[in-house]
């Protein structure tokens, strides 16, 4: 009843606010600067809820089939030979990573929960970050940032290089060759197909509907809505439950929580990492360390200034002491 | 008046670290700023002894802001200097305005790009590629400007 009362009232509310925002965000739209809390969505994961039956992984599949790629063999020659093709086109059915064709798995951790040996699934798929590196370093703007927090990658822009994926703590977004705007600039010299992950099913949030996932999960385990309301369910699930959070700060903050009953580094210790599977350990928040430097670009014209004035006055002392 | 033009050549010719340090900066902001497009890896540039940061997207966008602050500095000492010391003397030639005028553009699309990569959303996706583009465009028409005066022997100011 609680969580039909949480989506009802993300339906009702979070989801105008949302439509609203994401209006906002049409071409050309420049939105206002203001509290980013209020107007990104955030989604909630309460771990101890999840049975891992993988509901959500087949409702992101059926959702997002449409969007996944379908690419054109044989793939272009990659000059140089270093440059490697990523095909997950074969590959399709594959579930317990993430991959082109696949946005979202379960995660599995055997841990000691209240004494019990215990085994805890976790959904994983793009933590959608405030400030996510992989659409702010993106060199075209390919991988885009939605006024309500969506980050997603355009598939007729991105060409594949594969930046965001470098830079993203979580080793999100996956590559496929042979699809996209590289084939036709220098398929052999440049780029190298299409990046692919969660996008949160954006075109469902604009039309007032739950993302699949959200939508198809038989337990409620998440619960999505505008990110300071979230925050605060959040914290007070783990306050209830003397449990832990995940995503408030790593990298910054980001738009998803996950409140486990163990602590993360235990979490992380008990889960398979590697390509395509993201751990659960503590990120910084890396776009904060050349943004620090932002200080030093303001001062730097006065400094600038400063050392002109000082020759100025030097030449100015030294003219007035030679005779004319 | 003589002696004061002859002391003011010798105060331009002490403009030679500033000109070693605006070559400097600019060279590793290029150098950086390339780098912000995941080639130097693919293309074993990075593979060269002492270019391995090359490959590393946080070190070269670090290396660029803080040569970003080094132009603002360069740029903001020349400016005043000339406008108050060698501006009876010297005069801005053609392709010095049309390199100060590149130059420009580089800086303020610069700016909007530091303003941007806060966590704040403030551009559109639309207005960022148009960013993207334009800063790269006036970075390669500055580039072509400077290669166009280096050959021809253009300055950036004449003799009045």
């Amino acid at each position: 009843m609680g969580q039909e009362i949480s989506r009802r009232t993300f339906l009702r509310g979070g989801i105008a606010a949302a439509a609203g925002v994401a209006a906002g965000s049409l071409p050309g739209a420049a939105a206002a600067t203001g509290p980013e809390d209020k107007k990104q969505l955030a989604t909630l994961l309460d771990i101890s809820k999840c049975i891992g039956c993988g509901a959500c992984v087949e409702a992101c599949k059926e959702t997002n089939a449409h969007k996944y790629p379908n690419p054109q063999k044989p793939f272009p020659k990659m000059v140089p030979a270093r440059a490697k093709v990523s095909d997950w086109s074969d590959k399709q059915d594959i579930t317990d990573r993430l991959t082109p064709y696949n946005w979202l798995y379960i995660q599995h951790a055997s841990v000691n929960v209240n004494g019990a040996e215990t085994e805890l699934t976790i959904p994983r798929r793009c933590m959608h970050c405030v400030n996510p590196p992989c659409v702010k370093l993106c060199p075209w703007g390919a991988a885009k940032q939605l006024e309500n927090g969506i980050s997603r990658i355009d598939p007729d822009i991105c060409l594949g290089g594969s930046k965001c994926n470098a830079v993203c703590p979580w080793d999100i977004p996956q590559r496929q060759t042979g699809v996209g705007l590289y084939l036709d600039i220098l398929p052999n010299f440049a780029g190298n197909g299409v990046m692919f992950k969660c996008d949160r099913c954006y075109e469902q949030i604009e039309a007032g509907q739950l993302p699949a996932c959200i939508e198809a999960c038989p337990e409620d385990v998440q619960t999505i809505g505008p990110r300071d309301e979230i925050i605060k369910k959040a914290r007070q699930l783990v306050k209830e439950t003397n449990g832990y959070i995940y995503g408030e700060t790593e990298n910054g903050g980001t738009n998803t929580f996950y409140v486990s009953p163990v602590p993360f580094e235990t979490l992380n210790q008990a889960i398979e990492k590697g390509k395509g599977k993201p751990h659960l350990a503590a990120v910084s928040d890396r776009m904060a360390e050349a943004n620090n430097l932002a200080a030093a670009m303001v001062i730097a014209p006065l400094a600038g200034i400063a050392a002109a004035a000082r020759k100025i006055y030097n030449f100015t002392k030294k003219s007035n002491k030679e005779p004319v | 008046m003589k002696a004061a033009a002859i002391s003011l050549a010798n105060s331009n010719s002490q403009n030679r670290p500033m000109r070693f340090m605006y070559l400097l900066t600019v060279f590793f902001l290029v150098l950086t700023g390339f780098g912000q497009m995941p080639i130097y890896k693919r293309y074993y540039l990075s593979d060269i002894p002492g270019f391995g940061w090359l490959a590393n997207f946080w070190t070269t966008r670090y290396v660029h802001y803080a040569g970003a602050a080094m132009l603002l500095a360069i740029v903001a000492y020349t400016i005043v200097q000339h406008a108050i010391l060698n501006r009876r003397q010297r005069k801005i030639s053609i392709s010095g305005y049309l390199r100060g005028a590149l130059l420009l553009g580089i800086v303020l699309t610069g700016i909007l790009f530091v303003i941007k990569n806060f966590p704040v959303f403030v551009f559109s996706p639309e207005f960022i590629i148009a960013l993207n583009l334009s800063h790269l465009g006036f970075v390669m028409a500055f580039l072509l400007v400077n290669l166009y005066c280096l050959v021809f022997k253009k300055q950036w100011t004449n003799a009045r």
